[in-house]
């Protein structure tokens, strides 16, 4: 059979299946496994924070301050990013939206493989009725589905 | 000519469809906390034979149809029938398995006599009243007591998507590979455990009016996304306040930072907007036991803002945020946390 026909058939076919897998069955946390250990999937999250626009503004290093406390615990990180103008002005326009700023995600070991945790953008439209922070919303969920995509290797 | 093979390759790309949905679907919402092929995570293996061989094809749909309410495994309310079969022979696909046929007749036997025998075999994994043990699944993150935790059985979802049959089989055959024995090795009589069965079917009595109980504490209040007092203070005298109130309360303040730190460069951040990070970091290791997932939301913060109307003391609301993890445990400590923001909050505002 004739190579070009199977390679559109195989494009129509994925694109039917995604369409099928997507249909907003929002989940309140979204969460990523990665198959990598952790310091790999670490740098991996973080360029593909930055590779979607944002600059990571901190690492919260959970582990360190629990271990110095005697607990005993795995890698366990959070990751804080941002974009400067955007923070700013959603600040400045929406000071209620502060405690939920800058934007991040948890990234923890789990064994040999890596688990990324974040709250769903979508899940704030439930919280905030205001159609000025829906926009960042949709934006930051897209985003945020793009960068948790990169850590699996789920090819759809 | 030519359409023909267009339309029979298209035909072929169908039939392995279906499993190749099931696949995706099962990555997308199932393997963070299951594991890619069912190893376990935060949620329970799947793959086992054991496990396999003693639940039936409905119990696996009415599962992820209706989630472990308050035990972290979702409901997946909006997802089509076909989409849930599809993940069911995706799971199935997993490990070869024995088919289970069961009847459908109930189980009898005397629910008195069960609650003794449950007591005495069953509620040092299970929870006294069969609310499962602390934590989840077989997460590696921290270290536990039990290779996996023992699911809850005062569930709805449980009760909903199993059968008295079922229960019955997992109590007679035990899950080889699992901490779950086989209680007739382990002694008791066929009877026995028909008694045991019917107790733990008589949970559903106290389910009920669990969640009647829920519905009434998330009307009182805890339902706004974030809390938020005015300060009759200045900026720096709010910031002060707290941070004594923060050390009164038995917390250690980790630092004070600029909202925008690290976003902007440095020395040229607002300083109006003002982070308060603290910690209690025998709070936050238990936390993080019940579910390694709520670290996203750890250490306290507490933020204090200026505008051109005052200061005002804001904070998430740690109860509104509990139902992003459908854990009832997490929820009690959650309520906690947020009536240890209020206290800091009044004790600096005073
Ligand atoms: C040593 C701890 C332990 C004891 C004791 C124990 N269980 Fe279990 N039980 C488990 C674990 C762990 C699982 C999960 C097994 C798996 O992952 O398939 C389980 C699974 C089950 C299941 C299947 C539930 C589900 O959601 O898969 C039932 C029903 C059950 N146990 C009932 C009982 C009863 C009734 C008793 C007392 C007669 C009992 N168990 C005693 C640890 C225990
Ligand atoms: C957020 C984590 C999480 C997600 C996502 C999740 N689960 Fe679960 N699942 C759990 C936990 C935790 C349990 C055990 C509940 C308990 O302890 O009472 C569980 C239990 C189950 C059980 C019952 C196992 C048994 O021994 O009877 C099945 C079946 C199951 N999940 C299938 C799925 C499928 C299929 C998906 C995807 C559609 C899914 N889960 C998504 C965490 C999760």
């Amino acid at each position: 059979m004739s190579g070009i026909y199977q390679d559109m058939v195989r494009a129509l076919a994925g694109l039917l299946l995604v369409s099928l897998v997507w249909p907003g069955m929002a989940q309140d946390l979204l969460m990523a496994r990665s198959k990598q250990s952790f310091p790999e999937a670490m740098s991996a999250l973080q360029n593909a924070i930055i590779k979607r626009g944002y600059r990571i503004s901190r690492i919260q290093r959970v582990d360190v301050g629990l271990t110095k406390a005697k607990y005993k615990t795995d890698k366990y990180r959070v990751v804080f990013f941002g974009k400067a103008d955007e923070v700013k002005e959603i600040a400045r326009r929406h000071p209620d939206f502060i405690p939920y700023l800058p934007l991040k995600m948890s990234i923890f070991a789990e064994g040999e493989q890596t688990l990324v945790v974040a709250m769903n953008p979508e899940k704030w439209t439930e919280f905030y009725a205001s159609p000025w922070l829906a926009a960042y919303f949709k934006r930051w969920t897209r985003d945020y589905h793009l960068i948790l995509r990169e850590l699996t290797d789920e090819k759809p | 000519m030519r359409y023909g093979a267009g339309l029979l390759f298209l035909l072929l790309a169908m039939t392995g469809f279906s499993a190749e949905k099931g696949k995706l679907l099962y990555q997308r919402h199932c393997a963070a906390c299951h594991g890619d092929r069912g190893a376990g995570g935060v949620g329970v293996p799947l793959a086992l034979e054991s496990f396999q061989s003693s639940i039936t094809d409905r119990y696996l749909f009415n599962t992820i149809r209706y989630g472990r309410p308050g035990r972290v495994m979702p409901a997946f309310k909006r997802m089509t029938d076909e989409q849930i079969n599809a993940i069911v022979r995706y799971v199935r696909s997993f490990t070869p398995h024995r088919k289970l046929v069961l009847s459908s007749a109930p189980v009898r036997g005397n629910a008195g006599a069960g609650k003794q025998l449950y007591r005495k075999h069953c509620a040092a994994c299970h929870g006294l009243d069969g609310e499962g043990g602390k934590g989840t699944g077989v997460t590696f993150s921290r270290p536990r007591d039990l290779p996996i935790i023992a699911p809850a059985l005062a569930n709805s979802g449980f009760l909903r998507a199993t059968t008295d049959q079922m229960i019955k089989t997992t109590l007679m055959r035990g899950r080889q590979g699992t901490p779950m024995q086989s209680f007739l090795k382990k002694g008791l009589s066929e009877q026995q455990i028909n008694d045991i069965v019917a107790y733990v079917r008589s949970f559903e009595k106290a389910v009920k009016r669990k969640a009647a109980e829920k519905r009434v504490h998330l009307a009182k209040g805890h339902r706004q996304p974030i809390i938020k007092v005015k300060s009759g203070y200045d900026m720096a005298t709010t910031i002060s306040n707290l941070q004594k109130a923060i050390a009164a309360s038995n917390y250690k303040l980790i630092r004070t930072q600029p909202l925008e730190q690290g976003l902007v460069q440095k020395g040229r951040e607002n300083r109006r907007q003002t982070i308060l990070y603290f910690c209690n970091f025998n709070q936050l290791n238990t936390a993080l036991a019940i579910d390694p997932r709520v670290g996203l939301f750890l250490p306290c913060r507490l933020t204090v803002v200026e505008t051109g109307k005052g200061v005002y003391i804001y904070a998430i609301n740690p109860s509104r945020l509990a139902e992003l993890y459908n854990n009832d445990r997490l929820s009690r400590i959650c309520g906690a946390m947020r009536d240890t923001y209020l206290s800091i909050i009044e004790e600096a505002t005073l």
